[in-house]
């Protein structure tokens, strides 16, 4: 066509808008995504956290004083108030995406996606009261 | 209540155009109106340049999707008075190219869709007189909602993976790729599956879920998209654990 640098072989030059690197920022729904898969950062660390408890754990009376002080200063309160926040956040979504992967047919006829969500919560319920009896009461 | 209302339009001429413009336009306010019908009163008094694709208006053919304030729509199915006061944003779908105005290319959907298969695949054909292969209600109701897809595009539209990495099969190529793996008539899953665990088939989607909450069919592709990983893990497990078997 001409020749023009505007034109593709058989087609009129097409726009092709640019992703801005900020897409995350265009709608509540992509940062919800992007926040729940920050998570798994605050996921990690819980992870690391129980690792170094166990260390201290293992290194006897001294170190694992050291370690209960440790846990109380302010910055280490803080950033696991925020991990807390992030790993119900992330619980709680898991939970409520469960039954759009799983659809489960019994006799002809499916389960109601509440009923499977809400399998997910009483078994998260039993799971934490049985932590709690371990922690507080057992 | 307003008898007029402002669409800002978005315009693109490649012959003139370096970037798409908006242009505004004031059409009449009926209540009974919906999007598409005020672009066609443009078109047909005010602005006979103006391009857009339409067909059916009524939620069936899904060639009139596009962005309207923001969002991705069937404009046969935005009613201006859900915009009021205005001024109506309408713009081309996101994450396609634009051909010109309102038109994108659509070009990388048809060949995505069908490199799935989207038919019914048998190991062997029956011959006529065998007569047809039928089907329960219970078997219908496993696929039917898959079905519902009308390949309108606003599901890769509203996908940021999409929008990122445009060699992702997409949101409808793969809830139509459920939609015949899942009828009880067809034999093609495997094949299926052979095209799809790639990494630009369904392990690609992070599960953002916007393309089944605009969707304006209640495909659910995203729910499709994550029974398929379901599925596939599972098929992986087997092949994994018992080698010998069928698959």
């Amino acid at each position: 066509m001409r020749g023009s640098p505007a034109y593709t072989p058989y087609h009129p030059r097409w726009h092709r808008r640019k992703v801005s690197t900020y897409w995350w920022l265009e709608r509540w729904a992509y940062l919800r995504f992007v926040l729940r898969e920050l998570s798994s950062v605050f996921v990690a660390w819980l992870v690391v956290l129980t690792l170094l408890q166990l260390r201290a754990l293992g290194r006897g009376p001294e170190a694992w004083a050291d370690f209960q002080v440790w846990l109380k200063s302010p910055l280490l309160v803080a950033l696991n108030v925020v991990s807390f926040l992030f790993v119900v956040f992330h619980a709680v979504t898991w939970v409520n995406l469960t039954p759009r992967a799983l659809a489960v047919r019994v006799g002809g006829r499916r389960i109601p996606d509440w009923l499977i969500a809400g399998f997910n919560y009483a078994a998260w319920a039993a799971a934490s009261a049985f932590v709690t009896w371990v922690v507080v009461g057992g | 209540m307003a008898d007029t209302i402002t669409l800002e339009v978005a315009r693109y001429n490649p012959e003139s155009d370096a970037e798409p413009r908006f242009q505004s336009y004031q059409v009449p306010f009926r209540k009974d109106w919906v999007v598409l019908d005020a672009l066609n009163y443009i078109k047909d008094k005010l602005d006979g340049s103006l391009t857009f694709r339409w067909s059916c208006r009524m939620g069936i053919c899904g060639s009139c999707g596009m962005t309207v304030n923001g969002e991705p729509k069937l404009t046969c199915a935005t009613f201006l008075s859900g915009c009021l006061p205005g001024p109506v944003r309408v713009e081309p779908l996101q994450n396609f190219p634009v051909v010109r105005d309102l038109v994108i290319e659509m070009s990388d959907f048809l060949v995505k869709l069908s490199q799935v298969r989207p038919w019914i695949m048998r190991e062997r054909e029956k011959p006529v007189w065998e007569g047809e292969y039928r089907q329960t209600p219970e078997a219908l109701d496993a696929y039917k909602q898959y079905s519902m897809c009308i390949n309108c595009l606003l599901c890769y539209a509203a996908c940021p993976v999409y929008a990122l990495d445009p060699s992702f099969a997409g949101p409808a190529a793969i809830a139509l790729a459920q939609r015949y793996n899942l009828d009880s008539r067809d034999q093609g899953s495997e094949e299926r599956m052979d095209i799809l665990s790639q990494h630009d088939g369904i392990w690609a989607c992070t599960f953002v879920g916007e393309c089944s909450v605009v969707c304006p069919k209640n495909v659910d592709p995203a729910g499709a998209i994550q029974r398929y990983k379901v599925a596939a893990t599972t098929e992986w497990f087997k092949s994994f654990l018992a080698p010998w078997g069928s698959r």
